[in-house]
This record gives C-alpha cells, structure tokens and sequence, in this order.
C-alpha cells in the first residue's frame, strides 16, 4: 500500500509538468495584455509598450517559460503583475474560504443526499421516490445562482437569518464562520445532493436484487440493518466516485458561487486573474487545482479499499 | 429578541461550548459606527496611482496620498498640502512653500525633496505633466519646505495640474519611494501623507481593502470640497468590499451589511428607492461621456465621409436608452466632445449629431467616401455592460446603414491589447471599440487624450485633426475665460468635422447610501471624509 502511495505521489510530477506547460502555452497564445489593463483607458500607446517591458512580457516565450519553470522549480511560484504579491501569498489569503465552503458543502450533501437515496431507493415508485427524483431534476436544471438569490433573498432579506454575503475567518468563531457559509452551501450543494441521491439511489436499488441480501432479509435482519449495514456499504464504491468526481467539481462551481456570496476564494481569485491576464496568478492557481485533482483522485482510490476488500493495492 | 438573534444565540452556545470557551472578538456598537463599508466599484487589484491609472486605483489612493493642490467643485485648484506659491512677473519661476505639520504615514515629515522626486515620478505618466516636463527649466528643493519650479515659457494651468480629478492625480510620497520606482514600474511600499492609512496585511486583493484614519494628519481649515478644503474623517476605518454581483451589493446594502455602494446599476435602483433605509442621488454631476473609436489608419474609417456617415446616422437616444434605461433624468443628448455643465461646454459644428437622424444623408456620406464593403471589425467587450451596450446598437446601426460589420465579442483585456495594434483590419487589426469617458476628464482639452488630434502619436484610433490641435495651442495660451472659450468651440467644430471619435451622448449614474450615513458629496471619486455614521 504504501508503495503504491509513493507511485501515485510521484505520478503527479509529470502530470504537473504537462499541466505547466500546457497552461503557460495556452495563455501565451491567448488574447489580452495586462500592460493595456494596468494602464488604464486614457493611456497612450506608448505608456502601454513601457508598461510591457517593464513586465518583461515583450520577452520570447521560451525565455518566459525558463524562467517560470526556474522559480517553480525553487518552489517560487511568482509575483503577481497587478497586486505585488507573491502568487503564494494570494493563494493563501484565498484557501481558507474556498476550502470552508467545499467542507460545507461535502458534508452538507453527503448527509442529506445518501439517505434520501437509499430511502428513494427502499420506497422505489412511491410518491418519497418521486420526491426524490424531482428534487434530483431541480437540482441538476436550476443555476447555482438562482438558487443562491432565491436563497439569499428567502434567509437574508426577508427572514433576516442570515448574512447576504462574505466571509469570517474560523479563527473568529464557529457561527461567525458557518453564518456566512449556510447560503452558499445550500447553493452549491444542490446540484451535488441530486447527484449523489441519483446514484446511490440507482445503486443501492441493483445493490437490493442481490442474493445476499434476500438471505440477510431470510435471517431476520432488519430493514435498517439491511440497508445501511449491507446494501451502503457494497453500494459505496460507485457512489463515492461520485463523490469525488463531484468534489473537481464543486471547485468549478464554487465560482459562481463565491461571486454570488461575494466570498474571496480562490474562484474568485481565478476569474479575476482571467479577466485581467494576471499570468502568474493563473498559472499558480491551475497548478494548484490540477494538485488537488491529482490528490481527491488518490484518496478515491485508497477509500475503495475500505469499503470493498477485494480491492487491493 | 429578533428570530436572527436567536439563532445566533442558540448556535453561538453551542459552538463556545464546542471551541472550549474561546470567543471571538467582536466589534462594538462604537466601533461598527466608527467603521464605514463601503463597495467600490472595482476591484483594488493594485495600489500605485502613478503606475496604475485605473479610476478605482485612483479613488483609494486620495485618501492615503494627499496633493499639493485640490480642485473643488467649480473646478478650481486651491492649495491643499502647500502654504501658498508665488509667480515671477513673467510667470516662469514658481516657488511653492508647504504647510506646516505635514507628516507621512511612517511619522518623517513631508520634505520639498519628497515633493520634487513625486512630481518626476508622476509627470511622465500624465499629459499635463508631460507639457511641463517638455518647457521645465528646473525643478528644485530650495530647503525643507520650499520648492522652485523654473519654466522656460509660462504655464497657466500649472496648479490645475497639479490639483486635478484626472487620472493619474499628482499624488506626494516619500522621496525614497518615489526615486527607487520609475513611473512604469510598481511600488511595494505604501506610505502617504493624507488622513488614512492604507493596512496593507488586511488587504485581500479581490476582496477587501482597509483604510485606518492617520492621527497625525493635520487637516486645513474649511469646508471640504472634492480635493480641497479640511479633510477631516469622521470615520476611524473605511473597509472597501469588493462585490463583483450587483444584485448582491444591493441585497448587502439593504440589509445593512455594508453602508455606501458607489455605483448601483440602474436596472436595482427602483428595488432600492422602495427602502426606506436607503439614499439615492446622482454620484457625479460631471458624469460620463459614452464613445466609439473609429480607426482613422484604415479603410473604411480613414475616409472622413464615412465617418462622418456614422455621425449622421446615428441616434444618442438609442445609445442612452441601452445604457440606462428609461430614466430620463440620468442621460442627455451631447453634440460635442465636452463635459455638460462646465465652462468647457459647447455645442457648436456640433449639428450633425442634433435633430431628427438622417439615414439618406448617412448613405450618401459612404457612397461619396467610397465606400466598397469593406468588413468594419467592431470590437465590443462584453464583459463591460456599458461597451457592451453600445457595441449591440453600433453593430445594428451599421448594418442598417448597410455597413459589413464584422462584430468581435470579446472581454476588455482582450479590447486593450488589440486596439493598440496599427495592422490594417484583415491583419489582426481592427476598425472600431467602445469605451467611455469620465466627465471630469472632459472638462478641458488638457488631460483629455481621446479628443486630441496628433496623427500616429494620438490615442488608439490615432485621428489626425489639425483644427483639435490649434484649438488646443489656443486654449493653453488663453490669457482669460473668453479666450478659453473661443479656443473651445475651435476644438469642438474641428473633432466633429474630422469626427475624432464618436460621442454616443452624456449619462449619469447613482450612489447609495445608508440613511445613517451623511457627509456624502457629488463628485468625481468617492470623497470619504466629511463622511458621517451614526
């Protein structure tokens, strides 16, 4: 196992490496200069190209990309063209809330979505099925930011429960820090609940029609036992590649939904980047993304071994 | 007890319990009005007014960085950090004295040397700097606190350059700063003299900025004005939030989370008149002046017929209306390049733009500028809802003028990049983009690069217009305002004959407020002190 550990850790090198160059390569390509976006609209053509080469992007590409792979290299992964700060630093100030909010939202849906549907899956085509199944369609065709204003407009506006927007850091109390993130959950989660109920619903109703499980209902275990101790857990597998399939996801969502809650991650963080060509920016936060996918993938595969022991490493 | 506070109650319980008793500090009833939230309209996403010309750049930076001079709301300049100067009788030396007791914010005293290496930094970078620059003899420290600038002809407008509105302000900041970064190149220390202090470990570019008041700032005596008079805070912190969802900051303001919101889209402006916690009035009385850019380099537009077909045909309304909708009070119809309601107003040679649109004279203008279907390359960003709307009623007014509009929906980075290139339109060129400009810049012809007329060394579009140019000569050597004056309707009748550029008509926008908060004024940036919360 732990060898097995290892490989995959050092797999993520060259996987790294084409991510790198690949990522540098597109935004070279690319259209846009954040020379033109520093300088502001009355600048002149001038104060633009001076602007340019004191950034050094009048430099040819292969001399840029040497000197990003040096620094990278050296762990350095550069300073950013518009704030003066290092990437890192950035990345930083923006981890905690994008990190809270997948936190939230993960525990958020895998606790409501696995029992509704393993209970969509036990009343298969009563009306708690249809629910379910309804609630599933909602989720997957409503836009996380319509929910997240409905949401907004229901809790903070009207009720008065909770905040419309931001973020408090943990280090300021836990309900300070799950007020802010109550909304943006519930936003974000919902296309993930309906996911997740989809499928463990659809597996744990094949998981049902197995043999073992007529003989543990012919040994008198009960309904509970049944499907939560025998059912669950071999229905586990499919449902939590799901999980994490969901998980690359929610880092796509989470920048509508950061922008909605107006919650400074690192979605946020990427968006504004784009939309001014920080390169540095970019290419830190889709390395750091691309490691992060790299990593929810391992932990995928060494949670199936806890689930089903014929998987071995 | 409120359903809300109850809530929090009952989870807060439960979470101390949970923590081990540690509580998080909270901010007091005191301390939440001596704190104003304020949502900018941008992102602070870098903070050196000099090398970064962005307006939102330009707003932080007057609160940390104060100027020798300061124009009020009548747009004249009044003496903020100096004393006072005095002229040579032939108006080439000018000695500038500062006033006493003026600090930076790592508590050294503001030096004339401090002042005389800003005033370098910043005058490569601005046009009116530049046109100093160009006729400076000397520019001198004579001691602590006195200056001496020599010029080798007389400059009238020297202290409206150094006071002005306009992007990038003649800001002042420590010798050692301002001498180890050139104009292009971006500080990484942010020390000013004015009444807050930039917190530098608070901010969160893309999310936040704070701004604590300098309690060694001296404030003159006076009323505040723009940038003149007493700045004097009334706050102790300004916290900038940073929402890039306008229905967002609405709901935040109307839920008090946050007390100023500097530009609401018009589109939430009737949600918010229904909240009667909520202000309303118009931001800026200068307001803005929406344009489009031809390229004079290449067909079709170097054909001044042509360009003059676009004029004819073209209806303000039908721009305004796309940007803010059917209120009335907040745009109006502008047959010239300058801002309404200043002294640089003027409409004349400006018929083509009035009166019914004449899309007979339109088609005749390109039959007699020969025009051959040549594809016009409209470049649009989309993610700027004011080019945005423009670009939508340019392409359709083309196209019914019988135009081959080659529509490029793109994003504004993407916009600054390509409009710079000179290629022809097939070579990765282009013909036309949007933009807009703030009022205040179009007051005079100084600082205003969009309507001058310098042939390749002219803003993008590069227009060559030897009237705009002579008018400009005028105005700087106009000995008084009825001089000034005829100097202007020169420079207005020439950038509509030679069509310049393309002024789609003037509009405004509002500013929000809590009702607790007072002090606000009309203006051109955000002016934060005199700024009240209750």
């Amino acid at each position: 196992m732990f060898a097995y550990i290892v490989r995959r850790v050092l797999a993520t090198i060259p996987v790294m490496a084409i991510v790198a160059l690949f990522v540098f390569s597109l935004l070279y390509i690319a259209p846009g200069d954040p020379a033109a976006v520093i300088a502001g609209d009355q600048a002149t053509p001038d104060d633009v190209e001076r602007i340019r080469a004191s950034l050094g992007l009048d430099r040819p590409y292969l001399v840029r990309f040497g000197a990003w792979v040096w620094d990278i290299a050296r762990g350095d992964l550069g300073v950013s063209i518009f704030t003066n700060l290092p990437v890192s630093t950035m990345i930083q100030q923006r981890i905690e809330p994008t990190l809270s909010l997948m936190v939230v939202t993960l525990i958020l849906a895998i606790s409501i979505a696995i029992p509704m549907g393993v209970l969509a899956a036990q009343r298969q085509g009563t009306w708690i099925d249809r629910a379910v199944m309804g609630f599933a369609v909602l989720g997957f065709s409503v836009p996380v930011f319509v929910v997240g204003y409905m949401l907004a407009y229901i809790f903070a506006l009207e009720l008065d429960w909770l905040p419309v927007q931001g973020y408090t850091p943990f280090s300021r109390g836990f309900w300070p820090w799950l007020e802010n993130l109550i909304l943006p959950a519930v936003a974000l989660g919902s296309v993930y609940i309906a996911l997740i109920a989809r499928i463990t619903r659809a597996t744990m109703l094949e998981v049902l029609q197995q043999d073992y499980i007529r003989t543990a209902r012919a040994k008198g275990v009960n309904q509970s036992g049944i499907l939560f101790l025998h059912a669950l857990k071999n229905a586990a597998v499919p449902v939590i590649t799901i999980i994490g399939i969901g998980l690359a996801g929610l880092i796509g969502g989470a920048v509508v939904t950061e922008s909605v809650f107006a919650i400074p991650g690192l979605g946020r963080l990427t968006v504004d980047a784009i939309l001014r060509r920080d390169y540095p920016v970019i290419q830190g936060v889709v390395l750091l993304f691309s490691f992060v996918y790299v990593l929810v993938n391992l932990a995928i595969d060494l949670a199936y071994t806890l689930f089903d022991p014929r998987i071995r490493y | 007890m409120e359903r809300r506070s109850f809530l929090k109650t009952g989870l807060a319980a439960g979470s101390f319990a949970a923590m081990g008793g540690h509580a998080a500090p909270a901010l007091s009833q005191g301390a939440r009005a001596r704190t104003l939230r304020f949502v900018p309209q941008a992102n602070l996403a870098n903070f050196d007014p000099i090398w970064g010309t962005q307006y939102v750049v330009r707003n932080a930076s007057a609160m940390v960085w104060d100027t020798l001079y300061g124009v009020n709301d009548k747009l004249e300049p009044l003496p903020q950090m100096v004393e006072g100067e005095t002229v040579s009788s032939d108006g080439l030396t000018w000695t500038f004295k500062l006033r006493a007791g003026l600090r930076f914010h790592d508590g050294t005293p503001v030096l004339a040397k401090d002042v005389v290496a800003s005033i370098a930094r910043w005058a490569p970078r601005d046009p009116m700097g530049q046109m100093v620059r160009a006729i400076q003899k000397e520019l001198v420290a004579v001691d602590d606190t006195t200056f001496r600038w020599v010029l080798g002809s007389p400059y009238p407008k020297l202290k409206y350059a150094l006071g002005k509105t306009n992007t990038p302000i003649c800001f002042i900041m420590p010798e050692r700063i301002a001498t180890k970064f050139d104009s292009f190149t971006q500080i990484d220390e942010y020390v000013g003299s004015g009444p807050m202090r930039f917190i530098r470990n608070e901010w969160v570019p893309g999310a936040s900025a704070v701004f604590q008041k300098f309690d060694q700032y001296v404030p003159r005596e006076g009323t505040p004005s723009w940038l003149s008079g007493g700045k004097v805070m009334g706050v102790d912190r300004v916290e900038w939030v940073v929402m890039p969802d306008p229905a967002t900051a609405a709901a935040a303001l109307q839920n008090g989370e946050v007390d100023w919101w500097e530009n609401p889209i018009t589109d939430l402006v009737p949600l918010m008149r229904r909240n009667r916690n909520i202000r309303l009035d118009i931001a800026d009385p200068l307001g803005n002046i929406g344009s489009f850019r031809m390229n004079h380099l290449h067909a079709p537009f170097n054909s001044k017929k042509i360009r003059q077909a676009v004029l004819a045909a073209m209806s303000q309304e039908d721009y305004m209306r796309a940007l803010v909708g059917n209120d009335d009070a907040l745009w109006k119809a502008l047959p010239g390049f300058f801002t309404p309601g200043t002294p640089a107003y003027t409409e004349a040679g400006g018929d083509i733009l009035k009166g019914p649109r004449n899309m007979d004279l339109a088609k005749r203008l390109l039959q007699e500028g020969g025009y051959n279907n040549e594809p016009v390359i409209c470049i649009v960003a989309q993610d700027q809802p004011i080019t945005k709307a423009q670009g939508d009623i340019t392409a359709d007014l083309l196209k019914r003028m019988g135009m081959n509009v080659d529509f490029i929906a793109t994003d504004w980075g993407t916009t600054g990049q390509r409009r710079a290139m000179k290629n022809p339109p097939a070579n990765g060129g282009w013909s036309m983009f949007h933009t807009w400009h703030a009022g205040a810049d179009c007051v005079n012809p100084a600082a205003y690069n969009a309507v001058r007329g310098t042939g390749q060394s002219a803003w993008f579009g590069w227009p060559e217009s030897k009237g705009v140019e002579d008018g400009v000569a005028e105005w700087f050597a106009a000995p008084n305002a009825a001089a000034e004056k005829v100097a202007m309707d020169k420079i207005n009748t020439a950038a509509i004959d030679d069509v310049v550029y393309a002024p789609t008509g003037f509009f405004l926008g509002y500013t929000a407020w809590r009702s607790n908060v007072t002090g606000i004024q009309k203006g051109p940036l955000p002016f934060f002190w005199g700024v009240n919360k209750a």
